[in-house]
């Protein structure tokens, strides 16, 4: 950026024997490339919209809620089971995943030796890229069969909660360490020489002063956990029925989508495309709410 | 004061045994990959075909799909992410509409669950372009989902570029195209490649945005038009449809642990490579 900032012409405009001012054509393809890339976005959102239509001009989105339950063979597309599906399993692997994923940023910055944070941070960022077919794989053949024996019948609601707690951890705990890392040295050497413990310091300076960083991580997190597919489909039993306890299978909008996709046809096709616009519709939301609170809630790491 | 003494140490101890229990939930899990899948992995496994719906037989054509997809994903996307990160870093300023634009929805992009892009990539590269359920349709859905991975290193590989590789080259006359091609692509070569890798690692991941799009054919991949297995999808497949799969389920699904390992490993190098190319060789103040 420094040849904006500093207002240096292109030498190429300068030379005049030169037929052809290749950055002119330069800026224009990369233009052009940015272009298709932010364009992406826009097509998503515009195919939903015309793959949903079919469904919404003909019958609107109450159907949605009024049927009597899912049954898309029969015409009746009640969401409702999949939406509690989809809020308890992420409400649940957010209040777990989030003190674990704040801890272990913690212990990374604070609490561990140097270099057995970094091996913590490294391990934390493999945990990361593990796909989620093979978590779903792992919960399928083991996690799924041990709560069996607690509970029958085992795919269940717990099974997608301790999947999602373990895939959406290290999101929120490489973001609550990055966030960590941000916080001024002075503040903490501020507030051991006024004689604070380190558990005194870590809540009353690190936290106030990570803020910002921890609730866009948490809000992150709400994402993964909405949108994840794979995983939650192995393990939840998938039952299209609201769920009365912990140890019920549930069915999530994503989990539904991959599971009925490939026969869906006319009407049910069309319905599951909607299920997809309302999941495109909350991860917007979560975006502009992440920007909102970065930019209107970070005073500390800002002015340091 | 005193609450603050006694609290302390009970602190100290839940911190430790939050790291231990993640440690160990880890190790629990790559250690159960490992320890079934290992017996099943050979020469054999590794190229000859499926048999018997994939109760046995290898991954032959599995791995040649998994990575034709990932070639038409990262063929489609390392230009388009390069090329929009030039713009985003160079020719851009913070301020410009069209910038905060493309930065805008390439935040969102990086957030839109991976079904999504699966319906998106079947309703507009299966359905209305017509390549139906192929590894192209399937390669180019990943190459949309990629794009803000790579966008963002390549744009912090170039802007750890020093300035004075862009005044020195301004004030020798040279034009900026000149100065991109020569001095700052081949000066921000390692914040590229780890864009390049980390792409690569969440492609490889992918399962959702696949199903619908590349499809589930498990015979060896004739063009890019014909639909093509991922080894990701061969995991899933095995494991929720064919009772008597989890053998070979197993085998594959550290195949798959294996290659993100050595991904991540060669990410993790690159990325100290660009790190520490500045100190040793770019001082000039």
């Amino acid at each position: 950026m420094t040849w904006l900032e500093d207002k240096i012409s292109s030498p190429s405009k300068l030379n005049k024997s030169s037929q052809f001012d290749w950055d002119w054509v330069l800026v224009w393809v990369l233009r052009i490339m940015a272009a298709i890339t932010g364009a992406i976005v826009l097509l998503i959102v515009i195919f939903l919209i015309l793959e949903s239509l079919p469904f919404l001009l003909v019958k609107g989105i109450g159907p949605f809620f009024t049927d009597p339950t899912w049954n898309p063979t029969e015409g009746l597309y009640n969401f409702t089971p999949m939406l509690w599906g989809t809020l308890l399993a992420t409400m649940g692997s957010v209040v777990v995943a989030t003190p674990l994923g704040i801890i272990s940023a913690l212990f990374c910055q604070y609490y561990a030796p140097v270099a057995m944070g970094n091996l913590y941070r490294r391990l934390i960022e493999l945990l990361a890229g593990i796909p989620s077919v093979v978590y779903g794989f792992w919960g399928l053949v083991v996690l799924v069969p041990l709560i069996n024996r607690l509970h029958p019948p085992g795919a269940s609601l717990l099974a997608g909660i301790i999947i999602l707690t373990i895939m959406i951890l290290p999101t929120i705990a490489l973001v609550a360490d990055a966030s960590f890392g941000k916080v001024p040295q002075e503040y903490l050497l501020g507030a051991t020489s006024l004689g604070l413990s380190k558990w005194g310091t870590i809540c009353n300076v690190v936290f106030p002063a990570a803020k910002s960083g921890l609730f866009t991580g948490v809000i992150l997190t709400v994402g993964r956990a909405i949108g994840e597919t794979m995983a939650v489909l192995m393990v939840c039993g998938n039952v299209v029925e609201t769920p009365s306890s912990i140890f019920d299978p549930i069915r999530t909008l994503t989990a539904n989508i991959a599971l009925e996709m490939a026969y869906a046809l006319g009407n049910h096709r069309s319905a599951l495309f909607v299920s997809g616009l309302a999941l495109m519709a909350i991860i917007v939301l979560l975006a502009v709410a992440a920007e909102v609170i970065t930019v209107t809630s970070s005073p500390v790491t800002k002015n340091s | 004061m005193k609450q603050e003494i006694i609290k302390s140490p009970i602190s100290t101890i839940l911190v430790w045994l939050v790291a231990v229990l993640v440690t160990g939930t880890f190790a629990w899990i790559l250690g159960d990959i490992i320890f079934h899948g290992v017996g099943g992995i050979s020469w054999e496994f590794l190229t000859t075909a499926p048999e018997d719906a994939g109760r046995s037989g290898g991954i032959g054509p599995i791995l040649v799909s998994t990575g034709l997809i990932l070639a038409v994903a990262m063929g489609v996307s390392v230009p388009l992410g390069v090329g929009t990160a030039i713009l985003l870093a160079e020719f851009t300023s913070a301020t410009n509409w069209f910038g905060r634009f493309v930065r805008r929805s390439l935040d969102i992009l990086a957030g839109v669950p991976s079904i999504v892009f699966g319906l998106f990539g079947n309703a507009f590269f299966a359905k209305t372009l017509g390549l139906g359920f192929s590894i192209l349709s399937g390669g180019l859905t990943l190459a949309c989902m990629v794009l803000p991975i790579l966008i963002r290193s390549a744009e912090e590989g170039l802007r750890g570029v020093p300035d004075e590789l862009r005044l020195g080259a301004a004030a020798l006359g040279l034009s900026r195209t000149t100065t991109l091609f020569h001095l700052l692509l081949p000066a921000a070569i390692p914040g590229l490649l780890v864009g390049l890798v980390l792409g690569i690692g969440r492609a490889i991941a992918e399962t959702a945005a696949l199903v619908f799009t590349s499809g589930y054919v498990a015979r060896m991949p004739q063009s890019l038009l014909d639909s093509g297995r991922s080894l990701s999808i061969h995991i899933f497949d095995l494991s929720m449809n064919i009772s008597g799969g989890d053998t070979n389920a197993y085998g594959s699904a550290l195949v798959l642990v294996i290659l993100l390992l050595m991904i991540n490993a060669t990410a993790a190098w690159l990325a100290h490579q660009s790190s520490s190319k500045y100190n040793d060789s770019y001082q000039f103040r």
